[in-house]
């Protein structure tokens, strides 16, 4: 019925003016111009208020102070420190940092007080019946105590207190990035150096390139050069299919089959290290590594394969002294596309590397990647809470390398048009 | 003896019968024209002679294709070495993205000379021979994709004739060029003569009569005729031939 209405409209109109059917072409015209504007316009739009966002969220993660809660940390007026740092208060309360002459202080041994030590200072009588002495206690226990360091909730400083309240850094940039330890839920501050699951990162991904970028270039010559079209038919679409197994599906692998064989290979006491990740990666990155390359290798001008074999080149120099350096860009651009796809990947990663965000000194051992911290991590931290913003300023970092990445493969494939 | 020889070779592109029957005596040191319209055959029964047709998937060749009254389709022959002994021009210039010295060096190199100075000097010799070298001695190390159209032409030239061939296949190798670079062209054939054997495939028929000894007219796969140059365009024995030259077909 529709059809036939509207085949009666399409016929109706032909019968009027030819003015008329301009007109309405015009419109649609002008409908279809406005709609395809609309949907780029939008996509542009999400694109630029998911980066805003999350720089927006990122980047608060700075101005927080990296003591958890409603902390203050309380020094007697008799000792020299003022500041303390995040690092100094982590070493001080795990002890590792007894006296106060090593972080700048005079020579007195640190005494740690935390609200739990109340007992070994005060009767219950003490503190009244409400706790209502126990401000005015704390404070002038501390102040008697030059090397007491004191660590409790702002409800319990006392009004007018005598004591001094310690100065903390704020998250620092330098801190963030440099810093060597990772503990977003430590306690009583938090520690939040990505240092290591930022080397974790680069190290997976720059040796899973390693793995696969030679793999990778002997199959795309095999395929584009050697192989008889038979044989392309049936390797190329297999090949791709590589890209499009769920990255699950790879770290299922890589658990029952690499992590057991590394263990065993190398004799280590568990087999999600790096290298393990590193495999995975280089198995994942290689359809991108394949394609991109082949497609490269492709496109050198049948006349300069010609040029070289009427000169009595055989295929193989052909091959290495023509085909190759022509299409160098097109393989540099699929090697740093496949290190994007090995940065970025996650679920896989997270399976196979053990996840110690400690710093990463041999491939045999544990390491965590940023991809694989956010996604671990971001069901436990507390929204809007100092670690969950933390983990947001892991991915305007992850944002940032990949965001180098595509511009550099940008730069080349530019390059590559100009040639 | 005869230089080259084409025993009625029959080529096959799948079901596409190419060239029919082809017999052919090319003499030595001779300019051998082939002219007719596009598809008729003649770049296909060029590339016959070093074996260019191989590249291609379902190619049947039948027949016997003789260079020095060796067949060079028979097993024995090695299609690099072959090669190395007839050069060709391709009909678009095809230089490297190398610099200019390594274009010409590049037959050697894949050749296996290493000698510095052997190079050299044969670079030097071959791009005097293609009547570059005085345009492009002082700049050797340049890419040869800054060179103008002509002279990448005759820088094509110059790398075929390095490696020492017998004989020069030559495809369109004007077609791209202007009139001033093709009239070079067209003086460097008629010195090349003196030392190799040329067979050179254009459309343009002033061109064919201008440097070939001899012509050979080719229509849809089959040889019409092959006689000198001077008979082919004054008098020629068959219609079809004097159709085509007289610009009535094709």
């Amino acid at each position: 019925m529709q059809i036939k209405a509207a085949f009666d409209d399409a016929a109706f109109i032909n019968l009027i003016k030819p003015l008329h059917l301009s007109v309405i072409k015009k419109i649609i015209n002008k409908t279809i111009e406005g709609l395809l504007m609309l949907s780029s316009t939008i996509t542009t739009l999400t694109v630029l208020l998911i980066v805003l966002f999350l720089f927006k969220e990122g980047l608060s993660v700075f101005k927080e102070s990296p003591l958890e809660g409603e902390n203050v940390i309380v020094l007697s007026n008799q000792n020299k420190i003022t500041h303390l740092s995040s690092i100094d208060i982590k070493k001080i309360f795990d002890q590792e940092t007894t006296n106060w002459k090593l972080i700048g202080g005079a020579n007195d041994s640190i005494l740690l007080f935390t609200i739990n030590d109340l007992s070994n200072y005060f009767s219950e009588e003490e503190l009244g019946p409400n706790f209502e002495f126990l401000p005015q206690k704390m404070d002038s226990l501390i102040e008697a105590n030059p090397g007491m360091i004191a660590i409790f909730s702002k409800k319990y400083l006392d009004k007018n207190h005598k004591s001094k309240i310690a100065s903390i850094d704020n998250i620092s940039p330098k801190s963030f990035l440099l810093g060597k330890e990772w503990f977003p839920t430590a306690s009583p501050a938090v520690q939040l150096g990505v240092l290591p699951l930022i080397l974790g990162t680069l190290y997976v991904s720059i040796v899973a390139i390693l793995i696969a970028l030679p793999i990778g270039l002997a199959t795309a010559i095999y395929i584009a050069e050697v192989a008889n079209p038979r044989i392309r038919a049936i390797y190329k679409p297999v090949i791709e299919l590589l890209a499009g197994i769920p990255s699950v599906v790879y770290g299922f692998f890589g658990l029952i089959v690499i992590v057991p064989l590394i263990q065993k290979i190398f004799d280590l006491p568990v087999g999600e290290t790096g290298l393990a990740g590193a495999i995975i990666l280089a198995i994942m990155a290689l359809p991108t590594i394949i394609t991109v390359t082949e497609d490269a290798l492709r496109n050198t001008p049948r006349s300069m394969k010609e040029a070289s074999l009427a000169l009595g080149a055989t295929q193989w120099q052909t091959i290495y002294k023509v085909v190759i350096p022509y299409s160098a860009s097109g393989i540099s651009a699929a090697a740093i596309l496949g290190i994007g796809r090995a940065i970025g990947e996650t679920m896989a990663v997270l399976m196979v590397t053990g996840n110690a965000a400690v710093m990463p000194h041999s491939l045999l051992e544990p390491l965590r990647t940023i991809p694989a911290t956010i996604a671990a991590e971001l069901g436990e931290a507390p929204a809007n809470g100092i670690h969950y913003k933390a983990l947001f300023g892991l991915g305007c970092i992850l944002f940032i390398i990949t965001m180098f990445i595509n511009i550099w493969v940008e730069a080349i494939s530019k390059k590559r048009i100009k040639h | 003896m005869y230089k080259i020889e084409s025993k009625n070779v029959n080529l096959h592109y799948g079901t596409f019968h190419a060239l029919k029957g082809i017999n052919m005596s090319i003499e030595k040191n001779t300019v051998t024209a082939l002219i007719g319209p596009s598809g008729c055959g003649k770049s296909t029964f060029l590339r016959l002679f070093n074996r260019m047709n191989d590249l291609i998937d379902g190619v049947k060749i039948e027949g016997e294709c003789l260079i020095d009254g060796k067949d060079i389709y028979s097993k024995s022959i090695k299609i690099d070495e072959l090669r190395k002994r007839v050069g060709m021009v391709f009909q678009k210039p095809n230089p490297f993205p190398k610099t200019i010295f390594e274009n010409v060096a590049y037959g050697l190199r894949v050749n296996g000379i290493t000698h510095k100075n052997f190079i050299e000097e044969r670079v030097e010799i071959c791009l005097k021979q293609a009547a570059l070298w005085d345009e492009v001695k002082d700049k050797l190390k340049k890419s040869a994709m800054a060179l103008s159209g002509g002279q990448q032409q005759r820088l094509c030239i110059a790398r075929a004739l390095a490696i020492e061939p017998s004989v020069l296949l030559m495809d369109e190798p004007a077609s791209a060029l202007d009139p001033i670079s093709t009239a070079k062209i067209e003086e460097l054939i008629y010195q090349l003569k003196e030392l190799y054997t040329i067979i050179i495939v254009t459309h343009n028929m002033q061109q064919a009569g201008r440097v070939s000894d001899s012509t050979a007219f080719f229509y849809l796969g089959e040889l019409v005729e092959f006689d000198s140059t001077k008979k082919i365009f004054t008098n020629p024995s068959e219609v079809r031939t004097q159709n085509y030259i007289t610009g009535r077909f094709g």
